[in-house]
């Protein structure tokens, strides 16, 4: 409600397209109020730049309510800034103090090229959930919801696991860029529940073996992930899949 | 002419269904093989519909314009979606779910449709639990329900305030087993700017890829539009900033009817606008009316803290005019109370366009004096009442509340919420028939971008069950009804004269917008649209605002068309370019909704005009004079034909609602 008016400093990720090299260019702000969003301050700057008849600067963005997983910003070195559990969309800019200059770039990693400034490509993602994400059931063939009782504490734990919203803060924040945080959350849910069983094994394989091929980096057990996570992803569910890929190992039928 | 038989099957209203599916066309196994589908959009009508017809062996390509299908605006719906499970033993059916919908809108609503809704309910959460989606669940194991709007019965399955989001999740997964399979082939950030037909009957899409600009053709046998709703032609709606009209738009110029384009919803419980560089607003879930209780003061313009305003000065003006919902009367009534307690002067916060949405009494009385005979404490304070309560209303809630403190910088558990009404969702949409095919043959529409089932007003909870049961147990049995008699028909080259004129007229388009060359960005016209829309098409109506609406916006496309700059190439990754093309579909649009709503001579659901009321303040329907679902089909450059498709009450007798 009540709310001051910021003068800020830009260091903003430039990138025409997925070959040029890219730079940092830098645009002052003014009058940006405390009450704005994150998104809300860069659509006050791109107004400013189509005013002048220059390029905006592209970022992925959609629901703006923290769920979509689209918003995707490196704000002074942290993935989604500085506050903790919070999307890029969510940030507001009471978080920043007048005269601030703020860094803002795109996610860092090579399985996410950059297509154009602040927005990469994540379709590695969806290649990994296509290795093995979901249950083989056809539509129409389930029985009756209540005839699958699951013990609360079992339920809870597998919906904090699939809260995750896929945006790869976790991937950027890692400093090999792994993806095991990711990867972890929902070969987790469906490990924690009955209908994930008859898959199990071959879910926490394949998923893992597609990660590799995607080129995300291997974990050190560092938990940048967990604590740059909007969604506040456990790494016990890191623990959770290694336990899972060692048993998969071990039970295997192939010779 | 346009042809609105709604194919309705004969019989009574409960066998209607079975009856269809025992005796609709079926095409065999090898035949679907060689029988290609089209979907445009990939939220819980999209997702669901193309991973049910990979299943059965369709041959099927899905369209969105989002980085990744997980991310189209289902997922961010939050409170719950209804089925008539009749879990809690307390009274619920088929019937009490099909009443309640036809009722919650305001007799707007086919019978048959809204039937085939409630009955094929119960298997949506039989099907979405055995995808693994983690609904909430009682010590028990057993699934829980919580209750929404406009019913008496606890009939919503919820998953916290994320609950469109694993929905989405599970037809995701199953969307992504069927492209791992090979049957589903999936284009991201690919928008769908036309659709293509050949003698008579729809054929394909032209689509945009985002990323490089190019412009592509893409086959069907038939075409599914599974793209959402229009709110975002009011500039601020809880939409996402994605969503649009544009592929609905261009299946309505092409020849398809668009049914009851006023029928808008705006929902009671937002945080309101804090400025002008508001760019979305958000809603705060109708689940939380469960435990929050509305209020006002009672002494007009009172600038007390809400915390110091004592019980007997409050106002809880819902529960005081409707003592029989109480705070759980439908969205169209909490959010119409609201506005008139605003403009009477009650309206609380600095711009006095607030009401207050308070959990302090069933954080202690409900859920901690619970809390407390669980754990056996006597006689316990208010302290520690509040502080166990919160643990629970943590649990159903928290994702809200916490969403809540990131945006106001208020914190919910401590004070009361602000809410005020926002645009939420668009009951409107394309004409379907039972079968869910618009006017153009081998054209369907499912989900929120059809018209079909919430009549002139939702009940929460009610659009995810609408999306995948359309897009689980309708589309699957009725597309198969069409593409029976389509198996000799061969898969047509995208050289064909059609797409290539489809295309260049598209080209044309995107080069005339580019070229434009002026001085105002896409957005000030969208703002300006908006202000419009919203002050003159919103909440209440009248014949000399929509009439001066109706003006403004002809002015304003015709300004966009001459002064508009939008920046970059058009062979490129161009947001603004994007942004210009929906903006351009919504300024035609715009006109369309306030020329239904001025034809529209009643009040019913979320069309209230202010005309046409009770001595209360309540909706006046004219079922005599009204009682039909208007369909417009344009002709050249927005002129509208309307047809009228008379809706036959068979079962449930209209009468004035009443939630006293």
């Amino acid at each position: 409600m009540e709310h001051q008016n910021l003068n800020l400093t830009l260091k903003v990720w430039r990138q025409k397209n997925a070959s040029d090299a890219g730079h940092f260019e830098t645009y002052p702000v003014s009058g940006i109020s405390t009450e704005m969003s994150f998104l809300e301050m860069m659509d006050v700057l791109n107004e400013k730049l189509i005013a002048e008849k220059k390029e905006p600067i592209a970022f992925d963005h959609d629901c703006r309510e923290g769920i979509c997983g689209m918003c995707s910003m490196h704000i002074n070195g942290r993935a989604h800034g500085p506050w903790k559990g919070t999307t890029t969309c969510q940030l507001h800019m009471r978080a920043f103090n007048d005269g601030d200059t703020i860094t803002v770039e795109p996610w860092r990693a090579s399985a996410f090229p950059v297509l154009k400034d602040l927005v990469v490509d994540r379709s590695s993602f969806d290649r990994i959930q296509r290795a093995g994400g979901y249950v083989s059931v056809n539509t129409g063939n389930a029985k009756d919801a209540n005839n699958i009782p699951v013990a609360k504490e079992n339920a809870d734990l597998a919906f904090a696991a699939a809260a995750c919203i896929g945006c790869g803060a976790c991937v950027a924040a890692c400093k090999n860029a792994s993806a095991m945080l990711f990867v972890s959350a929902k070969v987790s849910q469906y490990a924690l529940l009955p209908q994930g069983q008859p898959e199990r094994t071959t879910r926490a394989l394949n998923m893992v073996a597609q990660m590799d091929k995607e080129g995300f980096g291997s974990c050190t057990n560092t938990g940048a992930c967990e604590a740059e996570c909007p969604k506040e992803i456990s790494v016990m569910n890191i623990a959770r899949l290694n336990r899972e890929f060692m048993n998969a190992g071990f039970m295997s039928n192939e010779g | 002419m346009m042809n609105l038989d709604a194919k309705i099957p004969a019989g009574s209203l409960e066998n209607k269904w079975t009856d269809y599916k025992g005796h609709c066309k079926l095409v065999n196994p090898a035949n679907k093989r060689s029988l290609e589908v089209i979907v445009v959009g990939t939220g819980l009508a999209g997702a669901s519909a193309a991973a049910s017809l990979g299943e059965l062996g369709y041959k099927v390509k899905a369209f969105c314009f989002q980085d990744s299908a997980r991310r189209a605006h289902s997922i961010a719906a939050q409170g719950g979606i209804n089925a008539a499970k009749n879990y809690q033993n307390d009274g619920d059916s088929v019937f009490r779910l099909f009443y309640d919908t036809i009722k919650g809108g305001d007799y707007r609503a086919r019978e048959a449709n809204v039937h085939r809704l409630a009955e094929v309910s119960t298997n949506i959460i039989d099907q979405c639990v055995a995808q693994g989606v983690p609904f909430a669940r009682d010590y028990g194991g057993l699934l829980a329900n919580r209750s929404f709007g406009g019913t008496q019965v606890k009939r919503t399955f919820y998953a916290a305030g994320q609950t469109g989001q694993q929905l989405l999740l599970g037809a995701y997964s199953a969307l992504n087993r069927q492209v791992a399979l090979g049957k589903v082939e999936m284009f991201e950030r690919h928008e769908m700017l036309d659709v293509v037909m050949i003698d008579g009957k729809a054929r394909g899409i032209i689509a945009r890829n985002l990323v490089t600009g190019e412009l592509e053709r893409h086959f069907g046998h038939a075409v599914l539009l599974c793209t959402g709703g229009y709110g975002n032609v009011f500039y601020l709606s809880t939409n996402a900033m994605g969503s649009n009209v544009t592929a609905a738009w261009k299946a309505h110029k092409k020849g398809a009817g668009f049914g009851n384009p006023c029928f808008t919803q705006i929902h009671p419980t937002c945080i309101p606008v804090s400025g002008d560089h508001q760019s979305k607003l958000t809603l705060m879930s109708e689940s939380l009316r469960n435990d929050g209780r509305i209020w006002v003061p009672k002494k007009q313009n009172d600038t007390r803290k809400p915390n110091e305003i004592p019980e007997e000065e409050r106002d809880y003006y819902l529960e005081r005019r409707y003592p029989a919902f109480g705070n759980l009367v439908p969205r169209d009534v909490a959010s119409r109370a609201a506005k008139e307690r605003c403009d009477a002067g009650y309206g609380v916060g600095t711009t006095k366009q607030a009401v207050y949405l308070d959990f302090r009494f069933n954080l202690i009385n409900k859920y901690g004096r619970a809390e407390a005979n669980k754990l056996g404490i006597q006689n316990p304070d208010e302290a520690t009442l509040i502080n166990l309560g919160k643990e629970v209303v943590k649990e159903e809630y928290g994702n809200l509340f916490d969403m809540y403190q990131k945006i106001t910088n208020e914190n919910p558990y401590e004070v009361p919420m602000r809410i005020y009404p926002a645009v939420h969702y668009t009951m409107g949409g394309l004409w379907v028939d039972y079968e869910l095919m618009t006017s153009i043959p081998g054209l369907y529409a499912l989900g929120e971008c059809n018209f079909s089932d919430h009549g002139a007003n939702r009940l929460g909870a009610s659009a995810l069950m609408q999306g995948l049961a359309d897009g689980y147990f309708v589309i699957p049995y009725t597309i198969g009804n069409y593409l029976a008699d389509e198996i000799r028909t061969k898969s047509i080259p995208t050289d064909h004269p059609a797409f290539v004129e489809a295309e260049k007229q598209v080209a044309d388009r995107l080069g005339k917008l580019h070229g434009i060359k002026g001085n105002r960005s896409v957005e000030s016209f969208h703002k300006e649209l908006g202000k419009i829309m919203w002050e003159k098409c919103g909440m209440a109506r009248n014949e000399k605002g929509l009439k001066e609406a109706i003006e403004e916006i002809k002015k304003l496309r015709a300004s966009f068309w001459s002064d508009v700059f939008i920046p970059g190439e058009i062979n490129e990754f161009n947001p603004e370019l994007d942004k210009a093309n929906r903006v351009a579909d919504f300024l035609e649009l715009g006109e369309l909704m306030c020329v239904d709503a001025l034809n529209r001579e009643e009040s019913c659901g979320g069309h209230f005009r202010e005309e046409h009321q009770t001595e209360e303040g309540e909706a006046k329907r004219d079922d005599d004079k009204y009682g039909y679902v208007s369909v417009w089909e344009m002709n050249g450059d927005c002129n509208w034909n309307l047809h009228k498709e008379d809706l036959k009450y068979e079962i449930v007798k209209p009468s004035q609602r009443s939630y006293k």
